[in-house]
């Protein structure tokens, strides 16, 4: 049995809109193991980020509830320079956009420095950029000895997304959380920092959180897959059954609409409507109802929730055993309609 | 004669230095590219960021300054179109890479539409409005939100309201320069099946711009790849997928994720073999600057950067 080192027991995270809370992230229970990929996908909106955010407490004003054990400790009790010591240390995070994650006053060794200086405090200057060297020749920057002196504007996307990984990674993290971290990103770019986390991974021996939107990235990278919509996690497997045998209808809409470079399709897969505003969320039922309306309603469960269909694959709510895809080629018009 | 025809396109941005602000030297972002487009038919144009793909794009329809080269759209030179007698400002427009920066936040979805029909068309307030409801319908909104602002809407909705725009003249010609890359998989799918059904519908013709090779081959019959300002390939989409020949090409082409897990492995092996051979044979591919050769033909459709041989 592989070893836990993340485990979330019913996360709830709210947010204050006027005067009520409502919930981004809702009944979310996962774990992540040590050397293992874990991929969150979904829509835009749909608490991916959030969900992250949770774990790295960095929302200040979001209500939080349930338990995020870390090795055994509840982060979501802690204080908040309690979690300082663990942050930066023993999780590290990747953000979404080296474009403004990065400070553009600061220079690039100083930058990654500081998070080695705040968890190593009798760590000499010498011994630091010499830290950072070493981390930028890790990710593949090359010339590193001229890049610690630049500014983050002197570099161009892909290395400033080095450079945001090498701080991530500068205390060696037992978790890494990595939120989109190739969006941004050229293909050929993409692929070297993917590798590049791999390698990082089987190294360090770390668990990876990977949320992206990208399913070919998942089917890349990831050992285990969670796929959430509208805060919840509606099917969780590992990578191969997942896109062998998905079983929710939203998985299967989201497989269904990538233009595949392997396939020839004239039409792509449309989910109607939009993933729904936090006010908007239906709370009660299956909230992915309103995007299938060719289900039957009686065909979803009324109190939803996330059951085992096979050891290790959990599927939300049981309309995914009634549900298929209506013929598209007759329905035709309904991107227009 | 192809209906929009670039011939040895440049476009050189100048560098200013020195005390005085002097130029002193050049940029060259564009240099000699070559491309002709059929009627009815969607070209892809693709590239790393940098790779020029998008100047190429803004110079055809005047948004950057042509250095060097001709523009034939429709058997006329529209070079300098900002000064084309004809319609061809009407007939070729664009769609723009981010929904959420191009559209002014400030103007209702009327004024955004409307604009190019104030420009070119001497309508009156009511037919005005009655063909911005049409547009509206046609892109799948609803002709109530012609009073609703841009932050209203949903990324998808935004980016078919700047369809609208670019198609509210009858254009015969669209540039789309990125349309789909900041959005989500269920959106881009939605976008890319209405630019499918609108050209059928109005008999357009696409030069679609993207870095995303998924979507491209979705998309586009014929493909040119761009490096450096340059061409390295180009070809039929068949050509580029199966046969690629150049090495950028290959490594650009194994790049792209693959969706089945269980070829993992195999791809990356083949991705390092493609590393492999791109290092070691980087200078038999590119001239002493690092810059694409000149495109030969390898076949009538396929054309490949390769140095002159003896």
């Amino acid at each position: 049995m592989a070893e836990k080192l993340l485990e979330l027991n019913n996360l709830k995270t709210s947010f204050r809109i006027k005067d009520d809370y409502y919930a981004a992230v809702d009944e979310v229970s996962l774990t992540v193991n040590k050397n293992e990929i874990l991929a969150i996908v979904g829509e835009s909106g749909c608490g991916k980020s959030a969900l992250a955010f949770s774990i790295m407490g960095l929302h200040t004003r979001a209500k939080i509830e349930g338990d995020i054990l870390f090795k055994g400790n509840n982060l979501a009790k802690m204080s908040p320079s309690e979690i300082n010591k663990i942050r930066g240390k023993d999780i590290g995070f990747i953000f979404q956009d080296p474009l403004t994650s990065l400070n553009p006053l600061m220079e690039i060794k100083d930058q990654i420095g500081e998070t080695l200086l705040l968890h190593n405090k009798n760590m000499s200057k010498t011994q630091r950029y010499e830290r950072v060297l070493d981390l930028l020749n890790k990710v593949g920057i090359p010339r590193a000895e001229h890049v610690m002196n630049q500014f983050p504007h002197e570099l161009s996307g892909g290395m400033r997304q080095r450079v945001v990984i090498a701080m991530a990674i500068a205390n060696k993290p037992e978790l890494l959380i990595a939120d989109e971290p190739t969006t941004a990103l050229d293909v050929t770019i993409q692929s070297q920092i993917l590798e590049l986390i791999n390698k990082l991974k089987n190294e360090m021996d770390s668990g990876i959180i990977l949320i992206t939107h990208d399913l070919g990235v998942v089917a890349e990278m990831a050992d285990r897959v969670a796929v959430m919509y509208a805060g919840q996690i509606v099917e969780i497997a590992d990578v191969k059954t997942l896109f062998e045998n998905p079983l929710h209808p939203y998985t299967k809409s989201l497989l269904n609409s990538v233009p595949n470079a392997n396939e020839e399709q004239d039409k792509l897969h449309v989910i109607q409507g939009i993933v729904p505003s936090l006010q908007n969320l239906p709370r009660e039922g299956c909230r992915f109802a309103d995007r299938i309306p060719w289900v039957d309603e009686s065909e979803h469960d009324k109190h939803p929730e996330l059951n085992e269909i096979e050891p290790g694959h959990h599927v939300r709510c049981s309309c995914y055993k009634h549900f298929s895809f209506p013929d598209e080629s007759k329905e035709g018009q309904h991107v227009l309609s | 004669m192809s209906y929009l025809e670039v011939k040895d396109l440049k476009v050189h941005f100048p560098i200013k230095g020195g005390v005085f602000g002097r130029t002193v030297a050049h940029i060259k972002a564009v240099d000699g590219v070559n491309l002709s487009i059929e009627k009815g038919k969607t070209y892809g144009l693709v590239g790393e960021s940098g790779s020029g793909k998008t100047t190429t794009g803004r110079a055809i329809i005047g948004l950057n300054n042509i250095t060097a080269g001709q523009v034939i759209f429709d058997g006329e030179d529209i070079t300098n179109i900002r000064r084309a007698k004809s319609d061809a400002r009407k007939d070729v427009q664009m769609i723009f890479q981010d929904p959420y920066s191009s559209l002014n936040p400030k103007k209702r979805v009327m004024d955004i539409i409307s604009e190019p029909l104030r420009n070119f068309e001497n309508l009156s307030r009511k037919e005005e409005r009655i063909r911005v409801q049409e547009l509206l319908e046609l892109v799948g909104l609803s002709p109530e939100s012609i009073l609703k602002y841009p932050h209203e809407f949903s990324g998808g909705q935004r980016q078919r309201i700047g369809i609208a725009r670019a198609i509210a003249l009858k254009p015969k010609l669209i540039i789309a320069d990125e349309p789909v890359s900041a959005l989500d998989v269920s959106v881009q799918a939605q976008v890319l099946n209405f630019m499918k059904e609108i050209q059928k519908e109005l008999d357009l013709t696409y030069l679609f711009i993207s870095h995303d090779l998924g979507v491209i081959k979705h998309m586009c019959d014929e493909i040119g790849i761009m490096y450096k300002g340059r061409y390295v390939e180009e070809g039929t989409a068949e050509d580029i997928f199966t046969n690629p020949q150049h090495i950028y090409t290959k490594r650009l082409v194994a790049a792209i994720p693959d969706i089945d897990p269980n070829k993992r492995e195999e791809k990356r092996k083949f991705r390092e073999e493609v590393k492999k051979e791109y290092d070691q044979s980087f200078n038999d591919y590119f001239d002493e600057e690092g810059l694409a050769y000149k495109l030969q033909p390898v076949s009538d459709t396929h054309q490949v950067a390769l140095p002159e041989r003896g």
